[in-house]
């Protein structure tokens, strides 16, 4: 139970995906114009990374099982692609106002390696002890990355209507930005138990 | 003769300079930031992704006509893990250390959107040699732009060159540079130097170049097919 909560702790604030461990730093950059937008991929991640977490920890005692583990990376991706199609048609059917809500972002998601990322690191490190873990460590990551890029939008936004040097416009001044907020994050590493 | 030679140099000096693609099309940044904490993990992170895009460039290029439009994606997605596989199981077996030091980002090389982004903009509608070069070119203009961070952020994070360290300076290093704050901060900084510096440069040669018009404009009617196609942004 202790590890629960030290898993959660940890995967919002002191690993950070974003902005400590570097996962997920496409659409970071790529959708966080506007904080609706943001809060919209933010929601389709921690979604998907939460049941990618169960069925790729599954699949990976298939694996384990049948002595194919390197085939673990080839696998993994092409579960995941397969598992945002098949979310895809299954929102639409079931829950047409969330589909409409997450829509653009699921596809997108495909390339976004915090998704492979949580589901190897659910195999790798602590968490592979049980599924519950690895389904935390999935929600738990997701959160983070929801609230760096909620932060990220938020900013973007007041910072649309500053005069900033031109060189700096566009992608510069974003990456300063994600570099002032990785250095309060960092704080929360002191944060031990 | 010249111009056939072109087909191939121009998509190969692309892929380092003008469509740089850590620089100008800010694809691939999660390796960029989390594994330049040295010159030298930048350096084989370069290498093992400009293996991988050579070989799924080729591999794309050579089935450009076979893999159904409908579902091309996950084709190229399955063909860039194989490769991946490839380096990740050679690496283990050859260089343990780097394997482990660079862990977790070496199966995230699939998602790096460098390779998707080139299988779809290039290689995908091109000739497997040109594709290649592409690949190469791509490849390289990543790794160098990796191995600079690295440079960079081991030499004021740590006081270190490629692991050999600078007496007196090492004393003095500024951590923040290896933390991810510094990844960000550095990263942000060197693509306003480089967009700079490459915009300052085409200037030049666009002025130069303004007075030879007419033969460029022969010279390019006379080979439609040369036409690099661009943006491989997102």
């Amino acid at each position: 139970m202790n590890y629960a909560l030290f898993l959660i702790i940890s995967g919002i604030f002191i690993n950070n995906f974003i902005l400590s461990q570097f996962l997920g730093i496409c659409p970071f950059l790529g959708v966080s114009k506007k904080i609706e937008t943001a809060l919209g991929m933010g929601i389709a991640v921690i979604f998907v990374m939460g049941i990618a977490s169960v069925v790729t920890y599954g699949l990976n005692l298939l694996l384990v099982i049948a002595g194919i583990e390197y085939l673990r990376t080839m696998v993994f991706i092409l579960v995941i692609a397969a598992l945002i199609q098949i979310l895809e048609v299954v929102l639409k059917k079931f829950m047409p106002s969330l589909y409409s809500a997450l829509g653009v972002y699921l596809p997108l998601i495909t390339t976004n390696c915090a998704v492979l990322g949580v589901a190897i690191m659910n195999i790798t490190s602590l968490a592979q002890q049980s599924v519950l873990y690895a389904f935390l460590n999935g929600v738990a990551s997701g959160a983070g990355f929801t609230i760096a890029i909620l932060l990220l939008a938020g900013i973007r936004e007041k910072i649309e209507t500053s005069d900033i040097p031109k060189p700096f416009q566009g992608f510069p001044i974003t990456l300063i930005t994600a570099a002032i907020m990785a250095m309060s994050f960092a704080a929360f590493a002191s944060l031990m138990f | 003769m010249k111009d056939r030679f072109k087909g191939v140099i121009e998509p190969f000096s692309n892929g380092i300079v003008k469509n740089n693609p850590t620089f100008r099309l800010v694809l691939g940044t999660c390796p960029t930031l989390a594994i330049t904490t040295a010159a030298l993990n930048g350096l084989t992170m370069g290498l093992a992704t400009t293996f991988v895009l050579i070989c799924s460039n080729f591999l794309i290029s050579l089935l450009r006509n076979v893999i159904p439009d409908k579902v091309r994606i996950p084709a190229y997605v399955m063909i860039i893990a194989a490769f991946v596989t490839v380096v990740d199981m050679v690496m283990a077996k050859f260089l343990p250390d780097l394997h482990k030091t660079l862990g977790l980002y070496i199966p995230l090389i699939v998602v790096n959107c460098i390779i998707m982004a080139r299988a779809e903009a290039f290689s995908n509608q091109n000739a497997p040699l040109p594709s290649v070069m592409d690949g190469l070119g791509t490849g390289i203009g990543f790794t160098l732009a990796l191995t600079v961070m690295g440079i960079i952020r081991e030499f004021l994070g740590a006081g270190s060159f490629f692991g050999i360290e600078i007496p007196y300076l090492s004393n003095y290093a500024m951590t923040i540079f290896i933390m991810p704050a510094g990844a960000f901060f550095v990263y942000g900084f060197l693509i306003v130097l480089f967009n700079a510096a490459v915009d300052a440069i085409q200037k030049k040669i666009d002025a130069k170049s303004a007075g030879q018009k007419h033969h460029v404009l022969h010279a390019e009617s006379a080979e439609p097919e040369a036409a690099n196609n661009e943006g491989g942004a997102e």
